[in-house]
């Protein structure tokens, strides 16, 4: 049959429609129905570190890391309209306070994590103030510059061993730990953000995103608004900085390293843009992905762009809107 | 005498490298991150034109100029076009679009190439020798690199106020919608400006890169001085990019004379945080806190 004459058609399932509401408690069905999609994302990420040999435990932690920056990204970038280039700078800031504090003052990483945590996000929200008052591509480009400039601040005042960086730092106890600490971070953010989002906050940056004059007319302070959202996401991008730092057991000029900002940013395009879940799930899919071209160097990065241009620019929606609507509606084609 | 001097040429080395992607922000509002990439590209090209195909020096820069044009012509067709009004994927194509340049050429082992990758790629000067000025040793690539920037905003300044395409330019980046119906294709000025944005950065590459070494690196520090000045003189005014590539130049030559070379980079973060905290849209920035889509 030709195209022009047959259309597709699509309808919401009727569980959907029932399970909407408290109708949802109605039945053990319509409670399997809603839970489903949640309970395979939780039971798969907690039983993965029981079915991977050791090499892929490792890269599974490196996906948790990159999975926490995609949901940064992604909470800035379509919630609040700030497009972040810059994921590098929350890893960095993160990274070497939790470095230097264990360096410096000999803590242990159950302090220093938090504690840079906080502190990073403070300092990256600090530095992003000054653009946040215009709107557009300010953001972008500040962001996109501070981790470039910072290599060259901490080179050119030799701070915290300058090009070598501090290496020999604590690490955590066992294997378990690590992986399940950043898995348990990853579950974590991603429903408290998912939880953010639907509240009142969330509307307010939403609005913001879509008609700031109209939220500065009805009293709200944009400004303080919009670094109250740069800073939760920087707490998620420091934590994960901090988590690397006593994951790898060393700080180096690499945690500003251009991976750590284009890696989530296709993540976010691949599992689909404003779906939180979907930055996650293209986190896990990517980074294995990259981790077996390994022996190509630079090609990773060229491949994340690819990926990133090919979603782009023909499958905007990205993986997890198509399993939505595949799984939320039934389709089928009809003559027109 | 010697701040001067140097001051001035490091201003016009500013300008060059600002101009281009002044232009193409100005006009179609996409900032276009493959700026710095197409900077070293042409570098490169110009280098395997000379060395690999052994044409004549201006024939290689003629030819990796009109590739850097078609490159932009390319990108804004296949790649911008088609997320026009979309700004987050306009930020995120653009800034792919750089990576996948960058890091190709760095690329080691596909189909025996071997990646520019080492201090070997220098291109040599376009006249060798010094000469003195004012009491200063200037070498005359400088001096060059003084007169072809000059010359360049001065040949714009005309294009743009006395050619048709040239007025197109500015009437779309007045008025988008005004200009439309006044049957100016502002998809076709968009590429129009995005070509001669990439070629622009090209002559900057051409120009500039004699006085050092071609690496890939440069790329991100190239695309980062463009977007200094354009944060410092208020994205989108092109009187502000002149100005803030003065105010830049100067300031990095006297914090360099005074307290050392590796002081720039801290002064350059200060400037513009600065800048961003006194007068967040720039020196010379038209555009109010949130009146426009800045």
């Amino acid at each position: 049959m030709p195209a022009e004459t047959r259309r597709k058609k699509r309808l919401d399932r009727s569980i959907k429609v029932r399970s909407e509401g408290l109708y949802g408690l109605a039945s053990w069905r319509e409670m399997t129905y809603l839970a489903c999609p949640r309970v395979i994302l939780i039971a798969g990420l907690l039983v993965l570190p029981l079915v991977l040999d050791m090499y892929w435990q490792r890269v599974l932690c490196a996906a948790g890391i990159y999975a926490l920056l995609a949901l940064s990204f992604d909470f800035l970038a379509h919630f609040v309209g700030l497009v972040c280039l810059g994921g590098a700078m929350f890893i960095g800031f993160g990274g070497y306070i939790s470095g230097s504090l264990n360096e410096y003052m000999g803590w242990a990483p159950i302090v220093t994590i938090p504690i840079a945590t906080v502190a990073g996000a403070f300092l990256s929200t600090l530095v992003l103030v000054p653009c946040l008052r215009l709107r557009g591509i300010y953001f972008a480009i500040v962001s996109f510059m501070l981790p470039l400039f910072a290599v060259y601040v901490i080179i050119a005042l030799s701070l915290f061993g300058s090009t070598e960086g501090l290496s020999a730092l604590a690490t955590f106890p066992n294997s378990w730990v690590e992986q399940y600490l950043i898995l348990v971070v990853v579950l974590v953010a991603l429903f408290s953000v998912r939880r953010l989002v639907s509240e009142d906050i969330g509307l307010i940056l939403r609005s913001i995103k879509d008609n700031d004059q109209a939220v500065k007319a009805s009293g709200i302070s944009i400004t303080i608004y919009r670094i109250k959202a740069v800073f939760i996401a920087s707490l998620i991008g420091c934590f994960a900085g901090a988590y690397l730092c006593h994951l790898y057991g060393w700080v180096g000029l690499s945690l500003f390293a251009m991976d750590f900002s284009i890696l989530p940013i296709a993540a976010t395009v691949l599992g689909g843009m404003g779906s939180l879940v979907g930055a996650v799930l293209g986190a896990f899919i990517l980074t294995p992905l990259s981790e077996a071209l390994r022996g190509f160097g630079q090609l990773r990065v060229v491949l994340y762009c690819l990926v990133l241009l090919c979603f782009i620019l023909y499958k905007p929606e990205g993986l997890m809107n198509v399993l939505e609507r595949k799984y939320h509606q039934f389709e089928k084609w009809e003559k027109v | 005498m010697e701040i001067i001097i140097y001051g001035a040429i490091n201003s016009i080395v500013f300008a060059l490298i600002a101009v281009g992607f002044s232009l193409v922000y100005g006009v179609s509002r996409i900032p276009n991150f493959a700026h710095g990439s197409i900077y070293v590209l042409v570098g490169f090209l110009t280098w395997s034109f000379l060395n690999d195909l052994k044409m004549p020096y201006w024939a290689a820069i003629l030819s990796s100029l009109v590739i850097a044009a078609a490159l932009g012509l390319a990108i804004y067709r296949f790649v911008l076009m088609r997320l026009r009004g979309l700004p987050t994927s306009e930020i995120i194509a653009s800034f792919a679009v750089s990576l996948i340049i960058l890091e190709g050429l760095r690329m080691q082992g596909i189909a025996g190439f071997k990646g520019f990758i080492g201090p070997f790629y220098v291109l040599p000067p376009l006249i060798e020798g010094k000469i003195l000025v004012m009491g200063v040793f200037v070498d005359y690539q400088r001096l060059i690199i003084m007169g072809g920037g000059i010359s360049m905003l001065l040949f714009l300044w005309a294009f743009t106020h006395y050619s048709k395409m040239g007025l197109s330019l500015r009437a779309i980046a007045q008025d988008e919608q005004a200009a439309m119906m006044l049957g100016i294709n502002s998809d076709r000025v968009a590429m129009v400006a995005l070509a001669i944005g990439s070629a622009l950065a090209g002559l900057a590459a051409v120009l500039i890169l004699p006085l050092g070494n071609i690496a890939a690196e440069q790329g991100y520090r190239v695309l980062i001085y463009a977007l200094a000045v354009c944060i410092i003189g208020g994205l989108g005014s092109w009187a502000g990019t002149i100005l803030a590539s003065f105010v830049l130049g100067f300031a990095m030559i006297i914090s360099t004379s005074l307290f050392g070379a590796l002081w720039e980079s801290v002064v350059l973060v200060g400037t513009i945080i600065l800048i961003l905290l006194v007068k967040p849209s720039g020196l010379l920035g038209k555009q109010k806190e949130l009146e426009e889509r800045v």
